[in-house]
């Protein structure tokens, strides 16, 4: 089913004998220019390119210290090579992630080091060509920004920064991802990555309204702008179309349901994605958040809860308050925002919901960790509350659950493969190869443990586990939402079990 | 790469989707299949029918449990999930339906 070679499943990872540029040849479709536009980046390859790009990649390293440290402080140690999920899977050298970072680091060398302006050869370091901007383009679009790598940094480099950088320079010289870049211009033109107009979207709740009626006779409602509603969701766009999120959205709103609450979505901000992140431009991430602040206020609203999508739990939760903030209209009692596993959490400990786990036991289940929860932000007020929070949920309405290997979960997690702005059908090589290390891990728990499932908490994951899992011998169906497994396990009040109804159907 | 359908020379973009949708004629979606091996049956003509209704009122390709129900709904409960859908369309319902009907790309992370 592929025209390029699956990697074997492994028991361990191991780090594969190097093949020089195996990979050089992967790169996503470049964005014409009406969807460079939107995003007010030039439409094409500007005439001084070279110089554009030195001198915004000087600026950068002055807007963001943190940039100009990653740059100076590499000491090769060599400590990160072996932790990129895509060198695993590639066994391309250029994915090592000190070797990604130094397609950067050499230009900046050149321009902005005392050696490297003199003595270029003796540092490595190089002109801003034609060459190297295409090397960039191929290898900064196989990063998914996980930031696994820089875990394991001692001096704490995140590449993830490092190719945020990149983006941005290639998107201010007129050289964009076709991907990202047009799915930000539907965001401010019609609201959300899938481009889902106000009326599909009412139709599609609409449409699953029904179908939760139809299975558990209970009128569970999906609301859509209802201004004065206590809470206001923001969930990725996914969740209204693609399976197996829209059974996520389904489990939120049964929580909802059950807890009473006053709910809505919003038309306007119907998507919790920011791929302002992947693309490190801060002012499109900024006009995307400003979205969900100008929703919340229209719609007089006292919370924000954002659904299971990872990177944008990261922007929420890191940089919500300082793109869009002060939230200081919300309720104060209430962590702003606030993750919809943390409010069904807090509800499943305080005993609100009416669970019957054996509604699971068709499934064994593990955890997939994603990235950007995992390493970029924190769940609840404890630490490692991102770890633990999904697992409690997880258990309190499923009776079989296995953790995949500890080196592969927690903040050590492996990219599913598909982050960071690589979700797309040019990179589906890279993508697959990417996943090998966590499919690695799946295939060692399904035969240790018998695995069915695994259940993630990231619209992206989702979708590249669907897509991914047949190359790797599983099925598209094996990944599934966590709220699915609530919405599965949770008796509404009102509704009648299987066996209330085979005798209603006798009597 | 552009696509030859009854004379005519259509546009389309990288991924080989129509790049103007009103230039859309049958035709055009037994070219594509033909592209990808596939001989489109009356099975086949319904979704891509459903998809093009649905377009015309929503601009947007259908969720896909708005297909299935809808799937369900026309030709048999039994037919009303993704298994079937893609067995007719096995690099996706989503994608490779869209494509043949002249409907864009679905975006984002689906």
């Amino acid at each position: 089913m592929a025209d390029f070679d699956v990697p074997e499943l492994k028991e361990y990872p191991v780090i594969p004998i190097l093949q020089e540029d195996v990979m050089a040849h992967s790169k996503p479709y470049v964005a014409k220019e009406e969807f460079q536009q939107q995003l007010s980046f030039p439409g094409e390859l500007v005439e001084n390119w070279e110089q554009v790009a030195v001198k915004e990649l000087g600026d950068l390293t002055k807007k963001y210290r943190s940039l100009k440290v990653f740059l100076d402080s590499c000491v090769k140690c060599g400590a990160c090579t072996d932790k990129c999920h895509y060198f695993l899977g590639s066994a391309d050298p250029k994915n090592m992630p000190v070797a990604r970072q130094d397609l950067l680091r050499k230009v900046y060398r050149r321009y902005y080091t005392f050696a490297g302006k003199y003595f270029p050869k003796l540092v490595g370091a190089v002109d801003m060509t034609k060459d190297v901007l295409d090397e960039w383009y191929s290898y900064f679009h196989q990063c998914s920004q996980c930031r696994r790598c820089s875990v394991f940094c001692p001096y704490g480099i995140d590449t993830a920064e490092i190719s945020m950088a990149a983006r941005e320079i290639m998107d201010k010289v007129g050289v964009g991802q076709k991907y990202c870049n047009e799915i930000i211009g539907k965001v401010f033109k019609i609201g959300n990555n899938l481009g889902l107009p106000e009326a599909a979207l009412a139709d599609t709740l609409e449409g699953i309204e029904e179908d939760i009626e139809d299975e558990t006779g209970v009128a569970v409602k999906l609301p859509l702008d209802v201004k004065g509603a206590d809470i206001l969701l923001v969930t990725p766009s996914a969740d209204f179309f693609a399976e197996p999120h829209v059974d996520g959205l389904i489990g939120y709103a049964k929580v909802f349901h059950e807890a009473g609450a006053n709910w809505t979505i919003s038309s306007y901000a119907s998507e919790a994605a920011n791929f302002g992140m992947f693309i490190g431009s801060y002012e499109n991430m900024r006009e995307v958040a400003l979205r969900v602040r100008k929703a919340a206020l229209d719609l007089g609203v006292k919370r924000i809860i954002f659904g299971e999508c990872g990177h944008a739990w990261r922007v929420a939760y890191s940089f919500l308050n300082t793109l869009a903030g002060p939230f200081d209209f919300l309720d104060p009692n209430y962590p702003v925002p606030q993750h919809i596993l943390e409010y069904t959490h807090d509800l499943l400990e305080k005993g609100k919901l009416n669970i019957d786990k054996s509604l699971n036991d068709d499934k064994v289940l593990t955890f997939h960790d994603s990235c950007n929860i995992a390493r970029g932000s924190r769940m609840g007020d404890k630490p490692g509350g991102q770890f633990t929070i999904p697992r409690d949920v997880i258990k309190a309405v499923c009776n079989n659950f296995y953790d995949m290997q500890q080196d592969t979960i927690h903040d050590s997690t492996f990219c599913c493969g598909g982050g960071g702005g690589l979700l797309t059908d040019d990179l589906m090589e890279i993508r697959v190869k990417g996943a090998e290390p966590r499919m690695s891990a799946v295939k060692n728990v399904v035969e240790e443990h018998g695995v069915t499932h695994m259940a993630a908490i990231c619209a992206i994951c989702k979708t590249q586990f669907s897509k991914v899992f047949p190359y790797y011998g599983f099925t598209m169906d094996q990944v599934i939402s966590v709220h699915q497994l609530v919405g599965d396990a949770l008796m509404l009040s009102g509704q009648k079990s299987d066996d209330e109804e085979v005798e209603d159907e006798a009597a | 790469m552009p696509i030859e359908v009854n004379g005519k020379t259509l546009e389309t973009d990288e991924e080989g989707y129509l790049a103007n949708l009103n230039e859309w004629e049958p035709d055009v979606a037994t070219v594509m299949a033909k592209e990808d091996d596939l001989e489109l049956t009356d099975e086949h003509w319904d979704i891509i029918n459903f998809l093009r209704e649905y377009y015309e009122e929503f601009q947007i390709a259908p969720a896909v449990r708005v297909l299935t129900k809808a799937v369900g709904k026309r030709m048999g409960k039994d037919k009303g999930n993704s298994k079937y859908l893609y067995s007719l369309f096995p690099y996706g319902p989503g994608k490779q339906a869209c494509k043949y009907a002249g409907l864009p790309k679905p975006t984002g992370c689906v």
